[in-house]
């Protein structure tokens, strides 16, 4: 069954400042939507509210196993992930970032060595595996990152600013990975861009955020 | 001038001869120093980890204590200890006032503030991306907490040398609750005070000597883990 996500009438606001108000939408298909929006526009935090990092002031993030709520908590932590971006890797091996996410849920071994094998092939990063991760540049970072995150096979994954910090070659990279994705069909990704043309280039739908509220 | 390199020579050959008491005398300095240092990293890593992640009432003024502890002069640790212990003192029933076990106890307590407060700082200077990252992922609070730990290991390691350095260089303490007690109680620093005492500078140069290898070996130890801990350029 695939995960859902409706948020809805999102409330937010930092020291009086209103960043989101009455903010709204259901990600009810599977597909790549871009949530666009001048820098300080509130996309940010709507995603942080999305992956249950933070808490809204009003309104409430619901997350549907089909039709029936989905469990809270733990659980449903586990299924969705967001990558930031600024990479935030451990001081530790390529192979052993990106295979965190298993360790965590008890997966080691065979299972784990093979899961983290494939997906550091996907993303171009196999002859990084047994570098040290913060020896890497930023754009390399940052798919070390991606990869941290799609080893746990999320059903829902919120890139905050992917390809913010780094050059058009890892940019192109990272799209490629979306657009992948995409084509697998099994993750529901939601990304933060100000690239309007990033946007148009990898979205299935494009949102705005405006004003506090999302409008297509 | 002369007499100074007349020690040296002596002192070296002391060294290569691995003469009994001096071996005796690194040994029991390295023993006592070394349980100090294990039993107050042991008491201070969870404290350090729960001043760095937990937030609950005076927790300022608790870390600035133990700040303002890590300078503490030995001997007024030595006397504390020495009012604990000795006979009159509420701890006076153990008998352990002269032994190595009130010298352990002395240097504990001398090399704990150190340690949890450096460790402390290692802890909070990890990136707070680093706790984010690992929240997406996946990770429980405790997971997050070890997390962090592991990502602060080598700011803790060099909080380890840093008290052992600490506690092998210190003198004060230990000569008022060990007593310096030839064969017993007598290790580098307190026989380097007592052997200059008595003009015989060739073993007081010979430990001297020692612990400034020692002292080396520390600093070595502690730079390579401070550079470890700066690798980063991507976060």
């Amino acid at each position: 069954m695939s995960l859902n996500l409706q948020a809805v009438g999102i409330d937010k606001s930092y020291d009086n400042n209103q960043v989101l108000q009455d903010c709204s939408w259901s990600f009810t298909e599977h597909g790549i939507y871009v949530l666009t929006g001048v820098n300080g526009c509130g996309k940010s935090t709507f995603l942080r509210i999305c992956a249950l990092l933070e808490r809204p002031d009003k309104g409430e993030v619901r997350y549907l196993d089909g039709v029936h709520e989905a469990p809270d908590g733990m659980t449903l932590m586990r299924r969705i992930t967001l990558v930031l971006p600024k990479a935030g890797l451990f001081n530790m091996s390529v192979s052993r970032n990106v295979s965190y996410g298993l360790r965590i849920r008890g997966i080691s071994g065979r299972e784990s060595n093979d899961r983290t094998d494939s997906v550091l092939e996907f993303t171009g990063l196999s002859h990084k595996k047994d570098q040290n991760a913060l020896t890497l540049s930023s754009g390399e970072a940052q798919r070390v990152a991606m990869a941290r995150a799609l080893v746990i096979e999320p059903e829902v994954l919120f890139l905050d600013e992917p390809t913010a910090s780094i050059d058009e070659k890892n940019t192109g990279i990272i799209e490629n990975i979306i657009l992948q994705l995409k084509q697998r069909g099994q993750t529901t990704v939601i990304m933060t861009t100000h690239d309007r043309v990033q946007a148009e280039r990898v979205a299935d739908r494009v949102l705005l955020l405006e004003g506090g509220k999302i409008v297509e | 001038m002369s007499s100074i390199l007349e020690g040296f020579s002596q002192a070296f050959s002391l060294m290569l001869h691995f003469n009994d008491e001096l071996m005796g005398i690194i040994l029991l300095s390295l023993k006592v120093s070394g349980t100090a240092l294990l039993v107050s990293t042991v008491m201070a890593l969870p404290l350090s980890a729960i001043l760095g992640f937990r937030q609950f009432p005076f927790r300022g003024a608790f870390i600035s204590i133990l700040n303002t502890f890590m300078g503490l002069p030995p001997v007024v640790i030595g006397l504390f200890v020495y009012l604990l212990l000795s006979r009159s003192g509420p701890l006076g029933f153990m008998a352990l006032l002269y032994t190595p076990t009130a010298m352990i106890i002395a240097q504990t307590i001398l090399a704990f503030p150190i340690v949890a407060s450096l460790s402390h700082a290692a802890i909070m200077g990890v990136d707070p991306v680093i706790r984010y990252a690992a929240t997406t992922l996946g990770a429980t609070p405790l997971q997050v907490s070890l997390t962090i730990i592991n990502e602060a290991r080598y700011g803790i390691m060099a909080a380890v040398i840093a008290g052992f350095g600490r506690v092998m260089a210190e003198v004060g303490a230990i000569l008022i609750v060990g007593g310096n007690i030839a064969g017993f109680t007598r290790v580098m620093t307190t026989t380097i005070a007592l052997e200059t005492d008595k003009g015989n500078f060739e073993l007081a140069l010979a430990i001297g000597v020692i612990l400034l290898l020692i002292s080396l070996i520390v600093n070595v130890l502690l730079h390579v883990f401070q550079k470890k801990g700066m690798t980063g350029a991507n976060r």
